[in-house]
């Protein structure tokens, strides 16, 4: 079957015009249909918040779970179907906040998923609070004398943690992003992918020409391999902010280190009952 | 009965006291002796005081004794023990090692170490002594003694194994010559075919793999971690995933996740991680996605009595969770028992697209009791999905499509015919997130909560036992059937007439289960709590109120002797 960008078809959003979350979602379908992947064989997993609604925006199998817990949702049916292309799609407050433990270990565990965080920088959804990306001094309701603490640094911590593959996109770029996206999708094992997003309703500092004015792309003579360099990169953030993968390395996905067989997914695995009764001589 | 004996081992934790407890056992069962054997611990690695215990006997027993016919003493603080003693009780112990002079009883001083020594050994293996001479107090067929020690030690080098083999005859031998009289019942005979010895966790675990379960996601608690630690032991064999999770909240997400994808899927826990899983546990309920939870249950509040057994979760497993939706729990008689249920609770899961929890706890999951067989044959599973060719005839799959039964067709992803929408938030048919409040959100939580009705004709009711035409009755849950079955059994013994209802089956809760009550003139239930939880929730859905309680909630199990004599202060208080 051709895909096109037809294939994932159109839906009224909740997000608000002129919204970052756009960018994305055709950024993701692009990158889904230069992939050849039928929305059946697609499964994306979100979380809480107006980021983890993309999965209702276009044809998928969708798992949209609780707040700060697509990972680990993401994970298992990995876990169970090897053959389907798992896809975790939430925002900064999801992944790096309430679900910050998960993504921690999921780095160490190394499935082989994609994960795409839409970083505004702001808990949107709730109304403007700050979140784990806001910058130093970024005023908020709830944070009046402006944000004290350190922001985290989600490629920096990524890479440090040991994931094989970081990348940065920005929702205003839907072909780099695209491209992001695929090659996220490509490596066998975690895929980091933070995606710069502006918010038009909370943010009013890092907004559109904010990001537009700072960055830039990582030209071919950047070495993605170079652990040292790549930690030192992903901490660029001010005048000038990379996007491109900022480290990628082969280290074995989870379904190499554990041996699951590539061509049979555990969910068709024969069930055998009878074994059991072997099992139990082993208690006489 | 005319073999009913209990062994004990006393001591601090790494003095071998589980090794020492685990081959009594297994000599016995191999024998063709019913063991029931039980371990009171303290959660610590090393000291402390500890107690593994070994009740024998020549037909099936359940629970453990107050009485204790031979202890092994291995530190001072053994003399609490003191009070389970009779006249006629052995008592084995070092008077090098420690001081101990037992009021009553025999004793029976051995110097484990310097016989080791003596007979080949090191004093690493004075425990193979201590063994031993249990062995000779008994007249016990040695060589079973003999078979699981080269069994247990085969990966160390032959001359170990000749060594342990060495010092537990010359234990034997001294019992012998110290112990003339025939203080008991001499077991040099076996009591029939060899029998299986295991545990709650293993039984659970098996039951789950009898099931056809295929993922677990769990992170390490007392009394739980036994079922994952089986299941990683036949994970290849069984094309299993284990995952030790990165805490409770995962654990029930990639359960969930892998459910979702089609595998039956599990977690297990005790109560503090269980907390962490309430979220997880709502989340089951609005996707509809089949799951089964172990609460392995502890005494708390929080962090509680990590290794000690309670019966204190029901409520909270039964209402925790935001929002209505239907579980069921169920609560094992027995470690027999747990095998069962087990293999239901994944049906029950399948079928109704629902949690359903299983409420072990302590008692269970680390005792040990001797099984005759299983009947593995008779276990159906039935998983409830649409296959391909089903799906292909259906026009627009819609994953919750409104039923008259509340039970959706289930699909799974990555099949050709319809896409597969789950969603945490309320959502309509299609599985698309809504907030059309007008028709969507009432339906779909009619939808979701008519399956109780069905559920509810899914639950047995209590098991009876005892004379059918006694006005006096004895109602429980889970573990404690041991203790109070055998209650019943002293009680009837003593011509008072008396019945237990005991319920494995614990929600949702018929209420026509309860009809025993309206004929009944005396009524008491036994919880292992303070509160008394069966009985509110008795109370809560029938209207009947039941005033007599034995609730006990100190961390230990319930003896048939307590019950009895609880029982008699509550009917003569009348």
């Amino acid at each position: 079957m051709m895909l096109d960008l037809n294939s994932f078809g159109k839906f009224e959003t909740a997000w608000c015009p002129g919204c970052g979350d756009f960018g994305i979602l055709e950024a993701l379908k692009d990158a889904l249909v230069k992939l050849n992947l039928e929305p059946h064989k697609i499964v994306l997993v979100s979380g809480i918040g107006q980021a983890a609604k993309l999965p209702h925006y276009l044809y998928a199998n969708v798992f949209n779970g609780l707040h700060g817990r697509a990972i680990p949702a993401a994970t298992g049916i990995k876990m169970a179907n090897n053959k389907l292309e798992v896809l975790v799609t939430s925002g900064d407050g999801d992944i790096y906040g309430e679900g910050g433990n998960h993504l921690i270990h999921a780095i160490r565990r190394n499935i082989n998923i994609t994960v795409i965080v839409h970083n505004n920088q702001v808990y949107a959804l709730t109304k403007g609070q700050a979140s784990p990306t806001s910058d130093l001094g970024y005023v908020t309701k709830v944070q009046p004398q402006g944000v004290i603490d350190e922001p985290i640094h989600p490629l920096t911590m990524s890479i440090a943690l040991g994931a094989g593959f970081v990348a940065r996109g920005f929702a205003g770029d839907k072909e780099h992003l695209s491209l992001m996206i695929q090659e996220g999708v490509k490596h066998r094992g975690l895929a980091v992918i933070d995606v710069l997003q502006w918010c038009v309703t909370f943010n009013k500092k890092n907004n559109f020409a904010w990001y537009k004015k700072r960055i830039y792309k990582l030209g071919p003579e950047y070495d993605s391999s170079d652990k040292t360099k790549a930690l030192e990169k992903s901490l660029e953030w001010g005048d000038r902010i990379p996007l491109g993968i900022i480290y990628k390395n082969g280290r074995p996905s989870f379904e190499e280190a554990y041996g699951l067989p590539k061509d049979k997914a555990l969910v068709n695995e024969e069930i055998e009952p009878g074994k059991v009764s072997l099992a139990l001589k082993e208690f006489l | 009965m005319n073999v009913d004996i209990t062994l004990k081992i006393a001591g601090e934790a790494g003095q071998g006291l589980q090794t020492m407890g685990q081959l009594l056992a297994k000599a016995f069962s191999r024998g063709g002796w019913h063991v029931f054997a039980n371990q009171v611990l303290q959660s610590r690695i090393r000291g402390g005081h500890n107690w593994f215990q070994i009740r024998i006997a020549d037909s099936p027993v359940l629970a453990h004794s107050d009485a204790t016919d031979i202890l092994i003493a291995l530190d001072d603080e053994s003399v609490y023990h003191t009070r389970e003693l009779n006249e006629s009780s052995i008592i084995i112990f070092d008077s090098s090692l420690i001081t101990y002079n037992p009021e009553r009883g025999l004793i029976l001083d051995i110097p484990f170490e310097k016989t080791a020594k003596e007979n080949g050994g090191n004093k690493l293996m004075g425990n193979a002594v201590a063994l031993g001479a249990v062995l000779g107090i008994l007249e016990y067929d040695i060589n079973i003694l003999f078979g699981l020690l080269r069994e247990s030690f085969q990966d160390k080098n032959p001359e170990v194994v000749q060594a342990n083999i060495q010092t537990a005859q010359a234990g034997y031998n001294l019992a012998r010559l110290k112990i003339e009289s025939k203080k008991f019942p001499r077991l040099n005979k076996t009591n029939g075919v060899p029998k299986m010895l295991m545990n709650g966790s293993e039984t659970i675990a098996l039951g789950a793999l009898a099931a056809g379960c295929k993922f677990i996601s769990a992170y390490p608690m007392s009394p739980s971690t036994g079922i994952m630690t089986y299941l990683a032991s036949k994970a290849k064999e069984f094309n299993l995933i284990v995952e030790q999770s990165e805490d409770e909240i995962a654990s029930i997400n990639l359960a969930l996740g892998a459910s979702y994808a089609g595998v039956r899927a599990m977690t297990a826990t005790s109560g503090g991680g269980f907390a962490l899983m309430v979220e997880g546990l709502s989340l089951s309920g609005m996707t509809e996605t089949p799951i089964v939870i172990v609460d392995a249950q502890r005494p708390g509040p929080a962090t509680g009595l990590p290794t000690r057994t309670a019966q204190e979760d029901l409520e909270y497993v039964i209402y925790a969770g935001g929002g209505e939706s239907p579980r069921a729990v169920v609560a094992p008689l027995t470690i027999e028992d747990a095998f069962y249920l087990t293999a239901k609770a994944f049906n029950l899961a399948d079928k109704y697209q629902i949690p359903v929890i299983i409420l072990s706890d302590q008692l269970l999951a680390d005792s040990y009791v001797t099984v005759d067989s299983f009947d593995v044959e008779s276990l159906k599973i039935e998983r409830h999905i649409l296959s391909d060719e089903e799906l292909k005839n259906i026009k627009n799959y819609k994953r919750y499509q409104i039923t008259d039964s509340g039970i959706s067709p289930r699909a799974l992803p990555g099949n050709p015919y319809g896409l597969v929408v789950a969603d945490s938030d309320e959502h309509d048919e299609e599985g698309h997130i809504t907030e059309d409040v007008d028709w969507t959100r009432p339906e779909m939580v009619k939808k979701r909560n008519r399956k109780t009705a069905g559920l509810l004709k899914e639950m047995s009711g209590p098991i009876r036992y005892g004379p059918p035409e006694a006005k006096n009755i004895l109602v429980g849950w889970g573990s404690s059937y041991g203790a109070l079955k055998e209650a019943v059994d002293i009680l009837n013994s003593e011509k008072e007439k008396v019945s237990l209802a005991h319920f494995n089956q614990v929600w949702p809760l018929p209420k026509e289960y309860f009809d025993f009550l309206d004929t009944a003139e005396f009524v008491c239930v036994a919880e292992n709590n303070f509160r008394g939880q069966f009985a509110h929730l008795i109370a809560g859905e029938t209207g009947k109120v039941i005033q007599n309680r034995i609730n006990k909630f100190n961390g230990l199990p319930f003896s048939a002797v307590e019950i009895v004599r609880e029982y008699k202060k509550l009917k003569n208080s009348l």
